[in-house]
């Protein structure tokens, strides 16, 4: 069949970022061109003018299907800082069902001339779909789809590991919780994997893992000690609510019982392992509060690299032409 | 690129270099700046300005800037995959700062380096040094110390090679560059 | 009229015929197979010199969408295309708007096709009242009015007792039921195959135990009730298994697959890709080839097109919330005879799948060419290489995977009735 590259779709032909809708397909390189672009602005906060003049006079749209005032705002500032001007949609599904197709809405928006979305949607392959029908020369970056991807999140978790720990592959990484459902264990996976480290790990009860765990390139365990066991970085994911109303689990205090982080548990991890969670985080389900607010945690870290990781994203999509081979001395 | 020919080898240019510190530190006498700061821009403003910054004996340490995001042309050339951090661990503010770069042809890096400079803080003054100074200003900027003003034509293009052996290289194009 | 089709190989697997004979057609019907009878003039005759004649296909799980879905297809789109794919007699779905539950929509519907006289339109009525799953209908009006077969579409059924009664009330016109084996509750609200690719894009899933565990529950009730069922859809290899051993305990039950499971897989789904959104879902290699075993061998005694056109607005969202399935009339034969190239079937079984198979299931007197049967004949050229252009498809759906596929054999000539339907230009 002539099938589709959803891959190609994201880069231009010179290799380039177009879109970045999903960790997959992307190379080694690549993702670390992300990583050491966040480096420069990194330290912008610590400056009196924290913006760059880069993307002036271009508008960027928050294109929000799903409500999330935290991811919505930090695309916000990254754009601000990059003295973008930004727009904010937050389309609720139900005004879609009333008759306005999502092309629709694209449509709409793309009149305004917006160079640049960033979408968050409730279905898997929305920023797909949306980067398909995106006109010539307009950018699509994945905020979060459905249960696929959420790119961004785990760059700026590579970041926060790579602040930490500079050489990514001796790296044992444990992701804890509610793989199935996870849009951001998904792409941290992929991006792990793509960095080259040693091993990544998958923990949590049979119900929260997903079917042929294993292709996504992953160890599975399903005892919490065996899986944080001598590893360097345990990443926490958030427990929804509505999974005990699934059948999924039997109640938070059993899966804290089992699963959750304590300074006992983290025994067994490497002395100098760190503990992350791509937030929000729940108290006493995941973690306990002596782990959140430990030496160990980097949890706050992680939100402030995700405005420079956003401004890195951004700024390598938002392109009118192709970029050659470029030199300083290209305008002395 | 065709017809490309090395221009000045490594013992010239730190020659040259030793030269130019000469005349920027009777520069800055003439004009009272005892404590200035200095920043070179990435890359080739970088490797002049650690040698400037060793001749000239300064404790400050030597601030570091990427101009990519400030370029004015940003969005047709994109994100330059060599961007590095830039670093000023010094507090620019009312400061007497010399500023550094390899080769000034147009006057839009200085332009782009001095709006990122500005966004540090407010410095007291900017002393522009540059080691090569040629045609084809399109702004009003002027360095203040040069090393060599080397007559080329608008085809005819040079470049600084490093960091370790140091040299300058002429070459000549088909296409006259967008300089 | 009088017609007479020359020069071609006929095959007729219904009546074990395979070899260059021709064909004699007196007004509606067939009059001699071989030679001409006496006295028998030909007003028109048809070369069909390095072709293939074979029955007009029948095609017993189709939506033609009219009533009430119009934007997606009508009567009239949809034979025009069932013409141009071989196809005479067609069995639709009862999904319509209004639903298939009363004699008088069975009577609109023959009604609409014998104006177009473009191919057989049958029905298979619902089973229960607006196909909600909960009343009867009335099998006995229903069947006078001439439904061949009842079936509840893709809704559910409420319950295993409802299901048990509906068995029992339609063995007892001995009307065959079609069911589509689909636990609701597994399916929960998943999209694709619960397997390999689900878990890489994060869509939700659909396991294979959705369907092995409703076809398990209701060859039980089969056997309980002595009704005869017949499995639409299948997917899994483990349905066809249970299938095979229910056959083989000689329990009166059958099964179809739809062309596309034999030869898709969840690995088409690449990149969201929503014309590869089928209910049920693609499934895996594995499924894929038990379930060509089981039509190579019998088991699954009928291919069906599955036909579903859709407007473009349909598949033009993000994957999960596209509406399922695919424009497939155009495609039956082609996808069928490719199975031949492939070495799953011989060529005369391949017929035998699309033609008196899926006839033979209903008790039909159609899908072979005997002296006497309607004239409703395909005639098709296996020289011809042709790619699918899917705007280029008679259907008002344009939904399918198979643009761009090349394919062996096309259909040059289909007779209804006595009457030239389709002709390829």
């Amino acid at each position: 069949m002539a099938s589709r590259h959803d891959n190609n779709i994201q880069l231009n032909e010179d290799g380039g970022l177009r879109h970045f809708l999903t960790i997959e397909g992307l190379s080694r390189e690549l993702l670390t061109q992300i990583l050491d672009t966040a480096e420069s602005f990194a330290s912008l906060p610590g400056r009196p003018v924290k913006k760059v003049p880069a993307l002036r006079g271009r508008i960027i749209t928050n294109l929000f299907f799903e409500n999330s005032t935290r991811t919505r705002t930090t695309f916000e500032l990254a754009a601000k800082r990059l003295s973008a001007d930004v727009l904010n949609f937050n389309v609720s599904t139900s005004a879609t069902s009333k008759g306005e197709t999502l092309l629709d809405t694209l449509r709409n928006i793309e009149a305004m001339h917006s160079e640049m979305f960033v979408v968050r949607h409730n279905q898997s392959g929305a920023a797909h779909f949306i980067a398909e029908h995106a006109a010539p020369g307009v950018s699509v970056i994945n905020a979060g789809d459905g249960r696929h991807s959420h790119p961004t999140q785990a760059m700026l978790d590579m970041f926060t590991i790579r602040k930490h720990k500079p050489d990514f592959t001796p790296l044992r990484v444990a992701i804890v919780g509610d793989i199935l459902h996870s849009r951001v264990a998904r792409s941290q996976i992929l991006a792990l994997n793509t960095l080259g480290v040693t091993e990544v790990r998958v923990v949590g009860p049979r119900t929260l893992i997903p079917t042929d765990a294993r292709t996504l390139g992953v160890h599975v365990y399903h005892d919490l000690e065996d899986g944080l066991r001598d590893v360097d970085v345990v990443i926490m994911l958030r427990l929804q609510h509505e999974r005990m109303d699934g059948a999924l689990l039997p109640s938070e205090d059993e899966y804290f019982q089992l699963y959750g982080l304590t300074n006992e548990r983290l025994e067994v991890a490497k002395p100098d392992a760190i503990v992350m969670h791509p937030g929000p985080m729940n108290r006493g389900v995941e973690m306990d509060s002596e782990v959140a607010d430990g030496p160990r945690s980097v949890i706050l870290q992680q939100v402030s690299y995700g405005i420079a990781v956003r401004m890195a994203v951004m700024s390598m999509c938002m392109q009118t032409h192709k970029s050659g081979e470029l030199q300083n001395g290209g305008q002395s | 690129m065709s017809d490309l020919h090395t221009f000045l080898t490594h013992n010239a240019i730190i020659d040259l270099i030793d030269g130019m510190a000469n005349v920027l530190q009777t520069r800055l006498s003439d004009h009272r700046i005892d404590n200035p700061a200095m920043i070179g821009i990435h890359t080739g403003g970088a490797w002049v300005a650690e040698h400037l910054h060793r001749a000239l004996g300064l404790d400050e340490p030597l601030g570091l800037l990427d101009i990519n995001f400030y370029r004015d042309d940003f969005t047709q050339s994109g994100v330059n995959p060599q961007v590095r951090p830039s670093t000023i661990d010094f507090d620019v503010e009312d400061r007497d700062i010399i500023l550094v770069d390899d080769v000034i042809q147009s006057g839009r890096t200085i332009r782009a380096a001095m709006n990122e400079i500005f966004d540090y803080g407010r410095p007291r003054s900017i002393t522009l040094v540059c080691l090569i100074e040629r045609s084809g200003r399109q702004l009003p900027i002027q360095p203040d110390v040069a090393g060599l003003q080397p007559p080329l034509q608008t085809d005819e293009h040079i470049r600084l090679n490093g960091p370790d052996q140091l040299s300058l290289q002429i070459s000549r194009s088909r296409k006259p560059r967008n300089g | 009229m009088s017609i007479s089709i020359l020069g071609g190989r006929l095959i007729d697997p219904a009546n074990n015929i395979d070899g260059q004979l021709d064909l004699h057609i007196q007004g509606e019907s067939i009059v001699a197979v071989g030679e001409a009878p006496q006295g028998f003039v030909a007003q028109q005759t048809i070369d069909a010199s390095g072709q293939i004649i074979i029955p007009g296909l029948v095609d017993i799980a189709a939506s033609l969408r009219e009533p009430g879905y119009t934007a997606k297809g009508t009567l009239e789109t949809e034979t025009l295309a069932a013409a141009k794919g071989g196809i005479t007699t067609l069995v639709c779905t009862p999904d319509t708007d209004p639903v298939i539950d009363t004699p008088a929509d069975i009577e609109f519907i023959h009604r609409m096709a014998r104006k177009l006289q473009q191919a057989r339109v049958l029905t298979a009525a619902a089973l229960t009242q607006n196909l909600e799953g909960k009343q009867l209908s009335s099998v006995a009006a229903l069947k006078a009015a001439g439904c061949v077969a009842l079936s509840n579409a893709r809704k559910p059924l409420a319950n295993t007792l409802v299901e048990r009664r509906a068995l029992e009330y339609a063995a007892t016109f001995d009307m065959t039921v079609f069911l589509r084996p689909e636990d609701r509750h597994l399916h929960a609200g998943g999209c694709v195959h619960e397997g390999v690719v689900a878990t890489r894009l994060g869509l939700p899933g659909i396991p294979s135990a959705a369907e092995t565990v409703a076809v398990a529950r209701d060859l039980a009730l089969a056997e309980h009730t002595g009704a005869r069922v017949h499995f639409r859809a299948l997917s899994t290899g483990g349905s066809a298994r249970m299938l095979r051993d229910a056959q083989a305990a000689k329990l009166p039950v059958s099964g179809d697959v739809s062309a596309h499971q034999l030869h898709l897989t969840e690995m088409d789904i690449e990149g969201f890709d929503a014309r590869c959104h089928v209910s049920p879902p693609l499934r895996t290699l594995a499924d894929r080839d038990a379930l060509r075993q089981a039509v190579a061998d019998g088991t699954i005694a009928a291919i069906c097109s599955d036909h579903q056109p859709h407007d473009p607005d349909a598949k033009d969202r993000p994957f999960p919330e596209t509406e399922p399935g695919i424009s497939g009339l155009e495609t039956l034969l082609a996808l069928t005879l490719r199975l031949v190239d492939e070495g799953v079937l011989s060529l005369q079984e391949a017929i035998a799948r699309v033609t008196c198979g899926p006839a033979d299931l209903l008790g039909l007197p159609y899908g072979r060419l005997s002296a006497g049967l309607p004239a409703d004949i395909c005639i098709f050229d296996p020289r011809d290489h042709w790619r699918l252009d899917s705007s280029a498809l008679l259907s008002e759906g344009h939904n399918t995977p198979f643009e761009g596929w090349e394919f062996n054999g096309c259909v040059t000539h289909t007779l209804f009735n006595g009457r030239l339907v389709f002709h390829k230009n």
